[in-house]
């Protein structure tokens, strides 16, 4: 579920907001978006993929936790990690045209019992 | 919901065609819709581009070479496991698109691998990358999209259907969208259990057209399980092929499997905790696996586990519809339903037609969705343009507005009336390992339920969508078992301890529909009834 989203990384973009599929934030005067409905979040990972300064932490789990706090999360190098996985950013290439599916599709072929 | 019609939109379009959902079927509608010069609105629930089962996971597609002995072979591969319910005519048209889409897709854009003879591999497309590039698509042929703007009614007339209705979300507005056409494209139904991308899907599609008199079919078909670790949501299944199943104390469990030994995993997790590890990959697997499936590996590397050498306890999330075959009923290769001016493509159709009654994984269900899509939109842009002038004069009201409103409900009813329903479809004891007795006992409380979900009224605008997606998904859990007992046999994903093998005599598909009475039939005496009351 949806944990942070770091006001000191945050630029206002407001991409979380538009792009969460059950609407999990809501804009605020501040302008960083606040969780207003965490029980809404569906663990899904896109608003992470979205966001462009690598603001926001999903923790895996599919309820609430205690989560780490951000900076121990920077320093472990997860926020961001599936952005850059992907290969979505500045700088970066798609991590589609590395796909290695068509080996794996091979080894399956290859798996009795499929 | 009120009468959406008569009472006037906040917001209020007018299009040739109007597509509902925007995963891959209604994107690929959407695009070829616009293609045949239709003016096109599409609206999703979420946001086209991030919503439904594809965007976040990806897809293994059915893209097989147009060679003779390819082709067979891919037809003939999923025909016994799907209870010998599907069409080849259906499945080589399926193959022919899906081929042609994918390919359109590279030029369009898509960075498809290049594989180790130097070929560009394209049975595989990542979600987030995919999805994106459609929305882009879409937004370039000029394609309206509202996000978070869920459909909550079809408008008819009695010509047929000419628009829908619904709310954004982000406001509380209304919303009506008057169109020729109308496609649905709404995902199937996995009743909130979380599996990845899958809460958006409750069945609205399947409700709003039975609404409007649409039949669905393969409802049956609906019992999808998915294996994820326990604490997680991914829902990715294909690498547990190389996954061993154990008891707590480290001993594995003979018989459980990711393909064929499902059914033992959960028998297993009806008293224990089932633990896997993917220790059958070969060391070069392992890193094919992290560039092939970047999400699979992203909940493990953040817990700090890893799945290769470590134990983690693993459950089935249901996956209801999305992953089984049952959907909206079509009555031709354009994808119309037997509504006029109504469309249904993707999981929200039946894909019983290429797939019979078993999906699980695999290509089949990504194929169909771009394929079903596409013939959709170019059929509704033709439908829509025919109409002509005609369009202008019609004043179509809400389909589902005829239902007497009893009560108001709060957001906590709407909460126990959701629970309530994934008390029935939830446990493996009445969904997966299905008896006459405890499927007769389900649909005793499931129609009490629609009986109390059907009359109330929400308050406000976004708790009308939750309660919209509760009466959905008591509509789909009935659909559901009402044809899970008239089939009294095991064929596909469909188990019945009580007639555990096949029966020649029920090789058929079977239709159902209606909503304070449901009906099921097998698809030839109920086509013929539908014929009967068309002339
Ligand atoms: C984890 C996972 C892995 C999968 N892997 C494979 C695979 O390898 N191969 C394969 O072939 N298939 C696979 N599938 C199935 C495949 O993802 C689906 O068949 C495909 O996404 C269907 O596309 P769709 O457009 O019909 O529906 P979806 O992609 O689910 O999109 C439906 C859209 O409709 C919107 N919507 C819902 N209700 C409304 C409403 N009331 N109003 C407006 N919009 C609405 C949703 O927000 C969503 O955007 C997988 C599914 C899952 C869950
Ligand atoms: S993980 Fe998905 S559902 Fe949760 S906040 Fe992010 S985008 Fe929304
Ligand atoms: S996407 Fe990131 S930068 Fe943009 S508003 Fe959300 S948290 Fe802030």
């Amino acid at each position: 579920m949806i944990e942070l989203v770091s006001n000191t990384r945050c630029i206002s973009c407001g991409q979380c907001v538009s792009v969460c599929p059950t609407r999990v934030f809501d804009e605020s005067p501040s302008g960083v978006p606040v969780i207003a409905r965490q029980d809404d979040c569906q663990t899904c990972f896109m608003c992470e993929l979205y966001c462009p300064v690598d603001a926001l932490y999903v923790s895996p789990h599919d309820h609430p936790i205690d989560a780490p706090g951000e900076t121990a999360l920077a320093e472990s190098g997860i926020l961001g990690s599936y952005r850059e996985q992907i290969g979505w950013g500045k700088g970066r290439s798609p991590g589609a045209a590395n796909d290695t599916s068509y080996l794996m599709f091979k080894a399956m072929q290859r798996t009795p019992g499929h | 919901m009120g009468n959406a019609a008569s009472i006037r939109s906040d917001v209020e379009l007018t299009a040739d065609v109007l597509v509902i959902g925007g995963g891959p079927a209604g994107t690929w509608a959407a695009l070829t819709a616009a293609a045949q010069g239709a003016s096109v609105v599409l609206v999703d629930k979420g946001y086209c581009g991030t919503s439904g089962a594809t965007a976040p996971s990806g897809t293994g597609v059915w893209y097989v070479e147009p060679t003779e002995e390819q082709r067979e072979a891919a037809m003939k591969s999923r025909e016994a496991l799907g209870g010998y319910l599907a069409d080849r005519g259906w499945m080589k048209r399926v193959l022919d698109r899906t081929y042609s889409n994918m390919n359109d897709l590279a030029l369009a854009g898509y960075p498809f691998p290049v594989d180790d003879e130097g070929k560009s591999y394209r049975r595989s497309l990542q979600g987030p990358e995919y999805m994106k590039l459609m929305r882009r698509r879409v937004r370039k042929a000029g394609v309206r999209i509202l996000d978070h703007s869920p459909a909550l009614e079809l408008l008819a007339d009695e010509h047929g259907v000419g628009g829908a209705s619904g709310v954004r979300t982000e406001t509380g507005e209304t919303w009506t969208v008057k169109a020729g056409a109308v496609i649905i494209a709404s995902g199937g139904c996995a009743f909130l259990s979380k599996a990845l991308g899958c809460n958006v899907l409750t069945g609205d599609g399947y409700l709003i057209a039975a609404e409007a008199g649409a039949s669905l079919s393969g409802m049956e078909f609906s019992n999808a399980y998915a294996i994820s670790p326990t604490f997680s949501t991914v829902t990715k299944t294909a690498f547990y092929t190389w996954a061993t199943f154990y008891y707590e104390d480290g001993t594995v469990i003979e018989g459980a499997g990711s393909q064929q030994g499902r059914s033992v995993i959960a028998r297993t997790l009806q008293t224990q905790p089932v633990y896997a590890r993917l220790d059958r990959a070969t060391e070069d697997m392992r890193s094919w696996m992290r560039a092939a499936q970047p999400n699979f590996f992203l909940s493990f590397d953040r817990i700090g586990i890893d799945p290769f050498t470590q134990l983690f306890p693993v459950t089935l999330r249901l996956e209801g519809t999305v992953r089984g075959t049952g959907g909206i009923h079509l009555i031709d290769e354009s994808c119309a339903t037997a509504v006029p001016g109504l469309y249904a493509a993707g999981d929200a159709a039946t894909r019983q037609f290429i797939c019979g009654g078993f999906t699980g994984g695999g290509s089949h269900n990504a194929a169909w969705a771009m394929s079903s899509g596409s013939w959709a939109g170019e059929a509704a842009a033709v439908y829509a343009v025919t109409l002509g002038g005609r369009r202008e004069r019609r004043e179509p009201k809400g389909a589902g507005s005829e239902r007497q409103v009893s009560a108001l409900a709060s957001a906590g009813d709407v909460q126990e009336w959701t629970a309530a329903v994934k008390r029935e479809v939830e446990p493996f004891d009445i969904n997966l390992f299905r008896t006459e007795a405890t499927l007769t006992q389900s649909v005793g409380r499931l129609n009490g339920l629609w009986r109390t979900v059907q009359h109330a009224l929400a308050p406000n605008a976004s708790d009308a969508v939750k309660l919209r997606e509760a009466q959905a998904m008591t509509a789909t859990a009935r659909w559901m078992y009402a044809s899970a007992l008239a089939r009294r046999e095991t064929r596909g994903m469909h188990k019945r301890l009580d007639y555990p093998g096949a029966d020649a005599a029920q090789h058929y598909r079977l239709l159902t529909g209606g909503l304070d009475e449901i009906w099921v039939k097998p698809e030839t005496a109920a086509l013929s009834r539908l014929e009967v009351n068309q002339s």
